[in-house]
Formats: C-alpha cells, structure tokens, sequence
C-alpha cells in the first residue's frame, strides 16, 4: 500500500543548492585565467606612472623586473627613504644588477635568451639619477630591450 | 541478487571547498597585465671605436628637462602639451624648411621610393628629473610617431595602423621611424 507523506505546512522552502559549486568553480577558472601569480613581495612602493602609448607585455617568461621606489615603511628605519632598487626579494644596488640579470638570462631557454626583456617599474616620483644608473648598467649587461612599465592614463 | 545501493557522496562541501581555493587564487595573485613604453638601449660603445659623424645642427631636435621638470626644445622652454606638434612638425618638415631637417630618398617596398626624414630626436635628462616627466616626455615623442604612422597608414591603405598586416607595418615603419636618442645624462640642477 501505497503511504503517503503528508507535506508539513509552511516553513520556508529550503533553496536548490546543487549548482553553487558549479558556480564557485566557473569564478575560480575566470580568475585563474586572468590573473597572474605575484611572484615577489614589493618592499619598495612603485607609485606606477601613466603613459598613453602602451604596448603590453606579452611573453611572461621573457620577461625580467627592476623595481626602484622609496622603501615602504617597515624598511625605512633600516633602508632610509632614498629611492632602492629591488631585485627579486631583496634590496639591492646598481651595482647588483649586472650579475642579476646574467643569472636571470642564464634561467631561461637559450633561444629566448636574445629575446630578453627587461621591466623597470620604478616609481613615478623618482628621480631619473638611478633609472639612468640602471640603464647604463643594462647596457653593460647587453640587456638592451627594455619597457617603462606605466599604466594607462586614464583622464586626460 | 538485490541490485545493492551505491552510496552517494555528499557534495555539499564542494561549494566550500571551491571557495576556499577561489578566495586562495584572489588573494595570491593580480589582476594588472604588465604594460609599459618599450624602447632599446644602445650598446655599450668600444673604447677604441671612432666617435660617429657628427649630425647636422638642423637634423636634431633637442629636448632637455632640467630636475625642475621643465623643458626645453630646440633652445625654448616648452609646454608638455605642445611637445607632439613640435616634434612632429620636426619629423615631417612639411614646408622643406631649412632649420628642419633633410630628408633622404630610399626604397620602401609597396610604396616605392620614398623621402624619409634624417631628423633625430635627441633626449637629455637631469639627475633630478622626475620618472613622470621623463616618461611623459617619451610617451608624447612616441604619440608625434604614432600619430604620422597611422596618417600614412590611412592615406596610404585606408585602414588603421594596427588593422595593417606585417609587411605593410614594416614598410610604414621604415618612413617613419622612431629615432630617439638620449644623451648621457648631466648632473647640472644639483641634487
């Protein structure tokens, strides 16, 4: 014989959650698709600067960071306030960069090795004493192409 | 025999368990695609090597920022915004004047030979000066270049700069392109 359940009477409804993982998972694939992982802590502040012309960046792996700012506040009893160079996770000085980019040119595929592309993202209230520092010690790395990197200007 | 009840698995966790991984990739990573002005250094000159030919006063359009961030083009102090005009007016030299500079003949495939400017923009920074400015003042060189390259590519092919293919980029870069050149920098305003 067939029983049947008598449906208690009112109470909410409970809501049909079988789709949420789904929907959790389609925003995960978004985010890990656009993103890029932070491969460093930042210990200098890189205000970026703005600039029009713009060309993106395109292949990650040929792709070597400077970073030069003011030292955030926890480094500044340490590291003064001048503009720094950061190199990967440590401070660092111009004289540093040479062997830095030797050893980031030696991690790559030899035939991207000519390709290298070196980012100074440096910040947009520094003087141009150390970026220039930093140039002419990229020439005499032979890491000539280089990118200001700058972010696009929104107002005119 | 019973057909036996597989047990079903409790994915009411999943939602948590992608969560957690979601707000995990938010946390760890960024959003903003490296962009940037890119440009190629000069080599390092040998010590032996003979200082090149010196260029004519009229081929070079000088522009200097002192670490008061203020400009000066070609000997007069200058506004940022009228920078891409000038330099234009330099690179196009539409009236063939004299103070501008010459112009030579070459063979440009799909145009035929054409007349390319000999003008080299010639950039000088103070110790002092500011990233911004240093970068404004390339970002405006770099628009005066853009901006003849995408009048040719209209002119030329009726299309945008960007819509061109590989061949008809390279020929119009050939016309015009981009010689920026900076000069050592001098320590003159102090610190």
């Amino acid at each position: 014989m067939a029983r049947f359940k008598k449906k208690k009477a009112g109470g909410p409804q409970s809501i049909n959650t079988a789709s949420l993982p789904d929907i959790v998972f389609m925003l995960l694939f978004f985010f890990m698709v656009s993103t890029t992982m932070k491969e460093v802590d930042l210990k200098v502040i890189v205000r970026p600067a703005q600039a029009t012309e713009l060309s993106k960046l395109e292949h990650k792996e040929l792709v070597t960071f400077i970073y030069v700012g003011v030292p955030s506040r926890a480094f500044q009893s340490l590291y003064g306030n001048e503009p720094r160079v950061q190199l990967n996770d440590q401070f660092a000085t111009v004289d540093d960069i040479q062997s830095y980019i030797a050893q980031a040119r030696d991690n790559m595929r030899e035939s991207d090795q000519s390709k290298m592309i070196v980012s100074i993202k440096a910040d947009k209230e520094c003087p141009m004493g150390i970026i220039t520092d930093i140039k002419q010690a990229l020439r005499k790395a032979a890491a000539l192409k280089i990118n200001y990197s700058a972010s696009q200007k929104t107002t005119k | 025999m019973a057909k036996r009840d597989i047990p079903e698995v409790n994915a009411g966790s999943m939602a948590d368990i992608a969560f957690l991984l979601l707000i995990f990739f938010l946390v760890t990573t960024t959003m903003d695609s490296d962009t940037g002005i890119s440009r190629t250094l000069p080599p390092v000159v040998p010590k032996d090597e003979p200082p090149p030919p010196p260029i004519k006063e009229r081929n070079v359009f000088a522009v200097l920022i002192n670490s008061q961030n203020q400009l000066l083009v070609e000997g007069e102090p200058l506004d940022i915004s009228q920078l891409k005009d000038k330099a234009k007016e330099f690179i196009e030299n539409p009236a063939r004047k004299d103070n501008l500079p010459e112009f030579k003949e070459i063979e440009v495939p799909l145009f035929g030979v054409v007349e390319v400017s000999k003008g080299v923009i010639s950039l000088q920074t103070d110790r002092g000066t500011q990233y911004q400015v240093y970068l404004m003042v390339q970002n405006e060189l770099a628009r005066a270049y853009n901006e003849l390259r995408e009048e040719l590519a209209k002119k030329k092919f009726g299309k945008d700069y960007k819509d061109l293919d590989e061949d008809q980029q390279k020929a119009i870069r050939k016309i015009y392109p981009q010689k920026i050149s900076e000069a050592e920098p001098k320590n003159v305003g102090g610190k």
